[in-house]
């Protein structure tokens, strides 16, 4: 029993991706506060992605792993940039962030 | 050896509790620290795995431009505090029960499918460094793949300026497009003014 616990394998990174990845999914159902958390649970998510794909790249000795977790990064980057924008401009038209003040589409 | 599991126990333990902190605190702006802690203890995950390269590409463009970003926004935009504390605990045991069985399937499904693969780690004991073998990668292989997310990043730094960017009413400023524009014949008027008269 010990020896899982001091043998740290692929196994162990992977629940710590697992865990919060769990977090973040569990940030976007338990907040009804401001979109910005939202975008912070969108970037936990992406960040046990990524510790998904460099495990796998590290334990398969295989580096493509981590070339696509540089492009993950990337597009994340450009997520959250225009995620903000969009962020702005509705807290400048509507004067609040609240997710229950948008509705105005009725979706 | 045994430091390294120590490592990987602080900094697998230390990220875990900061993004529960991230969706747990009240105000926002200590919810974009944790994150920042979170990104360093990841960055510390990376390094163990022998990922020198993403580690420090995670700190300097994670930390120091996107968190900075979140941080930026959640300062300029004054959110009220007080009026978002009642409807937390409304949507907590439906969270929570996403979470378990999310958890509990990917759980299960990375324990079978791990033993079954039975990997073992490759240490890469190569001379060449970490970034070194990336940059040989990406610079022939996905050649195309890294112009393209540079073209990404490019369409994403736009479209954030053409959506923020507003006019404001009353305030001087050089218009090129009417100083280029402007012809002679519409400013200029050449008089012959005869000696003794005025124009």
């Amino acid at each position: 029993m010990i020896e899982t616990f001091l043998n740290i394998g692929l196994m162990h990174y992977l629940t710590v991706a697992a865990i919060i990845f769990t977090l973040g999914v569990c940030g976007i159902f338990l907040n009804r506060k401001n979109v910005i958390t939202i975008l912070m649970s969108i970037e936990l998510m992406l960040l046990s992605v990524n510790i998904n794909m460099v495990a796998f790249s590290a334990y398969l000795g295989d580096l493509v792993g981590q070339v696509f977790t540089l492009f993950i990064l990337t597009v994340a980057a450009a997520e959250a940039a225009i995620g903000l924008a969009i962020l702005v401009v509705y807290f400048r038209n509507r004067g609040s962030i609240e997710i229950e003040d948008i509705n105005r589409m009725k979706g | 050896m045994i430091i390294a599991v120590a490592l990987f126990y602080i900094f697998s333990f230390i990220a875990v509790l900061s993004a529960m902190m991230v969706i747990a605190s009240k105000n926002p702006v200590y919810s974009v620290l944790f994150l920042i802690l979170a990104f360093f203890n990841a960055a510390g995950l990376f390094v163990l795995l022998g990922a020198e390269l993403l580690a420090m590409i995670l700190i300097i463009v994670y930390v120091g431009a996107v968190a900075v970003l979140f941080l930026f926004v959640v300062m300029m935009l004054n959110i009220k505090l007080s009026k978002m504390k009642d409807s937390a605990t409304k949507y907590l045991p439906i969270g929570i029960l996403v979470a378990l069985v999310l958890f509990a399937e990917l759980f299960f499904m990375l324990s079978s499918t791990t033993k079954t693969l039975n990997i073992s780690p490759k240490v890469a004991k190569s001379t060449v460094t970490n970034t070194e073998a990336l940059g040989a990668v990406i610079y022939t292989d996905y050649i195309y793949l890294f112009q393209i997310s540079g073209v990404i990043l490019l369409v994403a730094m736009i479209g954030a300026i053409v959506l923020t960017h507003r006019k404001r009413e009353g305030v001087k400023k050089q218009d090129a497009y009417t100083q280029i524009t402007r012809s002679k014949k519409d400013t200029l008027e050449i008089i012959k003014v005869e000696s003794g008269k005025g124009v």
